[in-house]
């Protein structure tokens, strides 16, 4: 008897380990709606969505718009897709049909590594390298700007995009390539025809999840997009993100002002944005798993 | 003719294909090539066990690497146990039933959440709630938060190795479920568990986001002498000598520098992994499993 | 029957889920004597000699319903500790699983967790287990080599050994040959016929052969009901049943 209530016990515990994880996840929204509530009694949402800016430092009436930093989260983010899913689909397919194994080896470390690389590393080639050859090629002044945060955006997303569009790849029977090819279609027809559609699901999960990455990234945008509070004119003019905003401006608001609560506003927003891609990339994740 | 024709669009296409894997491995060659050549320069004795000195324009990284490795250990501890402990909940205890589901949700929903809101969170629970104040502890706590969901993944998949006869063979003997766990499924479990736990902790090493606001500081002479102190950075140092410097392009040299070194760090752990995994996959197959 | 009746299944049912594994399942084993399970794969054996140690419980929604007796008390109550019934009801698997430890610590593992410290007892006890599974000859100079270097055969034995250790009072033999080669089928075999004088013994196979050469009873199960029951000897010979005759004579399965 003895014996069974230690074994209760330890169960209890890891199952305690276990809904932990619940704990963190509601405990990060709960604490971001509760430092997020009070600036919806000092700004209203109206005003939110209808100030063209962000302007909390304003010596007579701070103004806290969100548009422009949504609208430049949401540049970045559709830029760096435009490079990233191609690109990255592309060698996918490439490693999962073209690619002989032993070349597979070496290229897959490459995507691994490429998603080691730490974001404050990538945001400092966006100023060093990315930001002076955009200079050169537009010959604008300044090469920060909602092209460099895209590119290394891209970058970021790549790995993800990648890998996971392989795993979608290879996980199509071999029946569907052997029908193909046993109808005359060669490998190329087979995999753009056959595979790749077979794989859709899966692979817009890859894609969904690699756009969850760039939405939340923080340090590349932070350190390559320039940083304008205003309202985004153009892809070569400079951006200040949902992420940047947070970064730039936490560090030096009072506490409890303000201007402190509405940064969680916009802290609750990602959340409540990024829950939902990753929701969606689930949704297409289980939908490709079970076709199978 | 018809067969010529698609026989050329195949060959255009694979080479599409090829250009684009080809395009990946050039950019990581031109970051390896641009940090290695440009900071390999700086690298010395000094540059590793210096603090900074003359307002940040010479000296070294010292206490950067310090703090980096005292939160990184913090990260650890907080997130390698944690994790074992709810992947023993998810793969020996748990049934497949509504709860569970949630669980593994709340997982890939942790691993989604931008680093920076984990940032907040940090603020709001450890540096306020807590009272921990911004310190080692209250940022190696959010950056253990941040790589819980790595740590229990690759903790479940190494629980998932071990062969179910391990446990059978235990139970028909008469062996509680805890003793089967215990006796006859961790010690073959945890190193996979711990190159997992590697894997994650190098990512907490590189990140800079959720220590922004939780600890990370601009620049200390000393090393830090508690829990509680603040610290510098690698990553946090690296974002501060290429953006707020007074004078920024002054001290490039030190911010490639410390690029180098961090990728040198965040890649000697990936290695690591790398070759402990590699080496119980050899081993695996020598068992028969 | 001859024997004393040691366990008894009562009306058994079980569900894996919705679906039905087993039905009505009445079958009585005797003390010292082996009682074979047979059928065609699919059938149900295998998951009837898992409830009698309880170990379908680690098999989530599993439903049982019926009763099954060890020495007339029912094994599937809920105050009856599933870690108990193994200690007194063991079990051999149908692919030999020793741990991936020396031959000694295979065997010396039961008696531990069963709390044993006294290391000049394990001792004594691994030994004896060794012997009776008619393996100690061949290990005896190298206890503290590991299991996995042994041949199949001898991992089977050391698993047999191991269970004996524990000194179960009934073992199950789930298909304990189906991956052996003939010599060590045969010396498996051997070693059964010889425990019987101990222990009571129920061995699933879908070696009618083997069921004819080692068993006193015989239980002929198909698609989850058992068809036929009866000693050895009569069921090979006269079965009862036309499904049993087609199968004993090889027409299907």
């Amino acid at each position: 008897m003895n014996r069974r209530i230690k074994e209760k016990i330890i169960e209890g515990f890891f199952f305690l380990n276990g809904i932990i994880v619940i704990g963190i996840l509601v405990g990060i929204f709960v604490i971001l709606v509760r430092n997020a509530w009070p600036a919806f009694h000092d700004v209203s949402v109206g005003d939110m969505i209808k100030w063209p800016s962000w302007n909390p430092d304003a010596y007579t009436t701070p103004t806290y718009g969100i548009l422009p930093m949504l609208m430049s989260t949401l540049m970045v983010t559709l830029g760096s897709l435009a490079v990233a899913v191609p690109v990255g689909i592309g060698a996918a397919a490439y490693l999962s049909d073209v690619a002989d194994p032993r070349v597979r080896e070496i290229a897959k470390p490459i995507v691994e590594i490429l998603a080691g690389i730490p974001s404050v590393v990538l945001g400092f080639l966006g100023i060093v390298l990315v930001g002076p050859m955009i200079c050169k090629l537009t010959g604008r002044y300044n090469g920060l700007n909602a092209v460099n945060g895209s590119i290394l955006l891209a970058v970021m997303a790549l790995p993800t995009i990648i890998s996971l569009s392989e795993d979608a790849l290879g996980s199509v029977p071999r029946s569907y390539e052997e029908a193909s090819m046993a109808l005359g279609a060669n490998k190329w027809q087979t995999v753009i025809q056959v595979k790749i559609p077979a794989a859709a699901s899966g692979i817009l999960a890859a894609c969904m999840l690699g756009m969850g990455r760039a939405i939340g990234e923080t340090m590349t945008v932070l350190m390559a997009t320039g940083n304008a509070a205003e309202f985004p004119g153009s892809f070569l003019g400079p951006v200040k993100t949902m992420t940047a905003t947070i970064a730039i401006e936490l560090g030096e608001v009072a506490y409890h002002t303000t201007h402190y609560y509405m940064l969680f506003v916009v802290g609750l927003m990602l959340f409540i944005i990024t829950f939902f891609v990753n929701l969606a990339a689930d949704v297409f994740f289980h939908k490709h798993t079970r076709a199978r | 003719m018809k067969a010529g024709s698609s026989r050329i669009i195949e060959w255009l296409g694979f080479w599409a294909l090829r250009a684009c894997m080809g395009f990946v491995a050039l950019i990581l060659v031109i970051v390896f090539y641009d940090i290695i050549t440009k900071g390999i320069g700086i690298i010395s004795w000094q540059f590793l066990t210096q603090p900074p000195l003359d307002g940040m324009t010479k000296g070294g990284i010292f206490p950067a690497l310090i703090g980096t490795l005292f939160v990184t250990i913090i990260a650890g501890l907080l997130a390698v146990p944690l994790g074992m402990g709810c992947a023993i909940h998810l793969n020996e205890y748990a049934r497949d039933n509504g709860l569970t589901r949630f669980i593994r949700m709340s997982i890939r929903n942790l691993s989604g959440v931008p680093s920076i809101v984990y940032g907040l969170f940090g603020v709001a629970l450890f540096v306020e709630a807590a009272h921990f104040g911004t310190s080692i502890l209250a940022a190696g706590c959010t950056l253990g938060l941040m790589t819980l969901p790595v740590t229990i993944t690759a903790s479940e998949e190494a629980l998932k190795t071990v062969p179910r006869a391990y446990r059978e063979g235990a139970l028909a003997l008469g062996a509680t479920k805890w003793q089967s766990i215990w006796g006859n499924v961790l010690p073959y479990a945890v190193p996979g568990m711990l190159t997992g736990a590697i894997l994650g902790i190098s990512r907490a090493a590189g990140e800079t986001a959720p220590i922004l606001f939780t600890g990370a500081a601009f620049f200390l002479p000393d090393i830090p002498n508690s829990v509680f102190s603040q610290f510098m950075a690698l990553p946090y140092h690296l974002y501060i000598m290429s953006t707020q410097h007074h004078n920024i392009v002054l001290v490039r040299p030190i911010a490639y520098g410390t690029a180098l070194v961090l990728i040198v760090l965040v890649f000697t752990l990936n290695l690591a992994a790398v070759i402990m995994r590699y080496n119980l996959r050899k081993k695996g197959i020598a068992h028969g499993q | 029957m001859d024997n004393k009746i040691r366990m008894k299944a009562e009306n058994v049912d079980f569900f894996y889920g919705r679906q039905q594994a087993l039905k009505g399942i009445h079958l009585d084993i005797a003390s010292n004597a082996v009682t074979a399970i047979i059928g065609p794969s699919g059938c149900g054996k295998s998951t009837f000699i898992r409830l009698l140690n309880r170990m379908h419980e680690l098999v989530p929604n599993a439903v049982l319903t019926g009763r099954i007796l060890l020495d007339g008390k029912d094994i599937i109550a809920p105050d009856v500790d599933a870690v108990d019934l193994r200690r007194r009801v063991g079990m051999v698997f149908q692919k030999p699983n020793p741990f991936p430890k020396s031959i000694f610590e295979n065997v010396a593992y039961g008696l531990q967790i069963n709390g044993m410290k006294d290391k000049g007892k394990i001792e004594e006890r691994v030994i004896e287990s060794l012997k009776k599974a008619a393996l100690w000859d061949e290990v005896k100079h190298r206890l503290h080599d590991s299991a996995l270097g042994m041949s199949g055969g001898q991992q089977q034995r050391l698993c047999i050994a191991r269970c004996l250790a524990i000194e179960p009072e009934v073992i199950l033999f789930d298909e304990p040959c189906a991956s052996l080669d003939p010599i060590s089928t045969h010396k498996v075999e051997a070693l059964i016929l010889e425990l019987k004088k101990d222990y009571t013994i129920v061995i699933v196979t879908h070696n009618m052969q083997q069921a004819a050469r080692v068993s006193d009873y015989t239980g002929f199960f198909y698609m989850g009901e058992m068809v036929e029951f009866g000693r050895t000897e009569v069921m090979f010979t006269r079965p009862r049943d036309k499904r049993t005759e087609d199968y004993i004579t090889g027409r299907f399965g």
